[in-house]
């Protein structure tokens, strides 16, 4: 058990360590001039000094994509649900479900911020657009694709749509959600960045662009890093979640 | 609860091919029958007929029980594969269909039926954690909470080795005494063993099938019982050969 868990401390060590350290061969080797790529001592650095600045940006960041993500995950299980119910809503609205899915929904964010402007909503509004379809079609899928002998015995025992979406499609489709919350975590921190990037006077993307701007690099490359660090945490809470309602669901 | 007996005549289809020309056969009131067949005949086809499933197959004739009554309602099933929902232990995979239809649960009852098939103490198990006879046994006691006169089985025995499969058809035999049994298999030992009436599926028609004297479940290892299995090996293989018998 203890020795279990000093070999993941020490892998983690080294999978961290080892590129940090040919990163900073890299830039001290080469002489490539720290505008362009500044060294991780420089970066660490930055990250010290304006750790005020990165920490409201990122709060205001992480605060939209929190909100955003919300709004995504709720309306899509809601219309997952509710296109499993509803033969009517599947015919009107799956067409829309694949169309969305081939158009890039990140192509949108310089119109939602035309016509809700450079604060919140328009953000909020990106990340849950970028969000909602993956957690719908991922859900949906699942929630029809109940196996054969399920469905005869959910016929034979007379039961009715509502109680059999709770009962027998929900959760056989748990991991369909999980695996749409997979993509929803990973898209999420995107729609930040390209939201913010389109039009926005604050945020670790906004910061990106102003440091980028003034030659602050190692700046840049911090704001870089905390939004990594933020979405590595949704990821990490994607997993445990996942985890859990596996164990939850399969045994004890 | 008085157990109907099955009459079904007619010629059923696929699409526009035949799968079995006309028969007319009965299903005897409160006794197993057995409906033998190679794969593919249709046994499935007609099973889900008769619980008012949705079929490949269209049967161009009736079914009616013979008190006049309707069948859909009065029916449960048990397939090869045990159907459990995996997330759900076993006391809850026993009374799902009462949970589909809102009825109230009754979980000591339930409990009863998994110690009956000789689970005690696996009420909070899940799927996952049994074996597969364990789990066909589980989904024998939700056959049996749900308390329905006709009962259809569609070769739910044949996934087990063979001490598990005499033993979970002694414990079906004795659990099911009283409803009206249909068994669909491809295994002539079965069908010997269990069957108080059999038939035979072929294409061109349902051919009934001599059984031995004994009452079931007779035993797999008496002389009367092996030699009425080698005797319909024997017309199955002939059937199989020729296409008919």
């Amino acid at each position: 058990m203890m020795q279990n868990l000093f070999h993941t401390l020490l892998r983690g060590l080294v999978v961290l360590l080892v590129p940090i350290a040919g990163w900073q061969a890299t830039v001290t080797l080469s002489g490539i001039p720290q505008y362009i790529l500044p060294g991780p001592i420089l970066v660490a650095q930055s990250l010290w000094d304006n750790a005020g600045l990165l920490w409201q940006n990122a709060l205001w960041s992480a605060g939209n994509l929190g909100l955003g993500l919300l709004a995504g995950i709720i309306l899509g299980i809601e219309t997952a649900l509710m296109l499993a119910l509803s033969p009517r809503a599947r015919w009107l609205l799956r067409p829309m479900l694949v169309i969305a899915q081939a158009v890039p929904v990140f192509a949108l964010a310089p119109v939602i911020t035309l016509w809700l402007g450079y604060g919140m909503p328009s953000k909020i509004v990106t990340i849950a657009l970028v969000t909602y379809f993956p957690i719908t079609s991922a859900l949906f899928d699942r929630l029809v694709a109940l196996p054969a002998g399920l469905v005869d015995l959910s016929q034979l025992s007379g039961g009715n749509p509502c109680r059999e979406l709770l009962f027998l499609r929900l959760p056989h489709a748990v991991p369909g959600l999980l695996s749409g919350l997979r993509l929803a975590v990973v898209y999420g921190p995107l729609a930040v960045l390209i939201g913010e990037w389109v039009g926005s006077s604050q945020g670790l993307g906004h910061l990106m662009l102003m440091s980028n701007g003034r030659g602050q690099t190692a700046l840049m490359f911090a704001a870089l890093l905390v939004l990594a660090f933020l979405s590595l945490c949704l990821w990490l809470a994607v997993e445990a979640l996942s985890r859990w309602a596996t164990r939850l669901l399969l045994c004890g | 609860m008085t157990a109907p007996a099955i009459h079904i005549e007619g010629a059923l289809h696929r699409a526009q091919s035949l799968l079995i020309d006309r028969f007319a056969i009965t299903f005897a009131a409160g006794g197993w029958s057995a409906l033998l067949g190679a794969s593919g005949v249709g046994k499935t086809s007609l099973f889900r007929l008769i619980a008012g499933l949705p079929s490949a197959a269209l049967l161009d004739g009736q079914i009616a029980a013979s008190d006049g009554a309707p069948i859909g309602p009065r029916v449960a099933m048990m397939a090869q594969d045990d159907q459990l929902l995996p997330w759900a232990d076993a006391l809850d995979n026993i009374m799902i269909s009462a949970r589909l239809r809102g009825d109230l649960l009754q979980p000591d009852h339930a409990a009863a039926l998994l110690s009956d098939v000789g689970l005690a103490g696996f009420e909070r198990r899940k799927p996952a954690q049994m074996s597969a006879g364990q789990r066909q046994r589980v989904a024998l006691a939700r056959l049996l909470y749900e308390d329905r006169t006709i009962v259809l089985l569609d070769e739910p025995f044949s996934a087990l080795d063979v001490m598990t499969r005499v033993a979970t058809q002694d414990l079906a035999a004795r659990l099911l005494a009283g409803r009206t049994v249909v068994l669909i298999t491809h295994d002539p030992a079965e069908a010997i063993r269990l069957a108080d009436v059999a038939w035979i599926a072929t294409r061109a028609g349902i051919l009934p099938c001599p059984l031995p004297a004994a009452r079931p479940p007779r035993p797999p290892e008496a002389v009367s019982t092996l030699s009425s299995q080698a005797a319909l090996f024997q017309r199955l293989r002939l059937i199989s050969e020729t296409g008919a018998a």
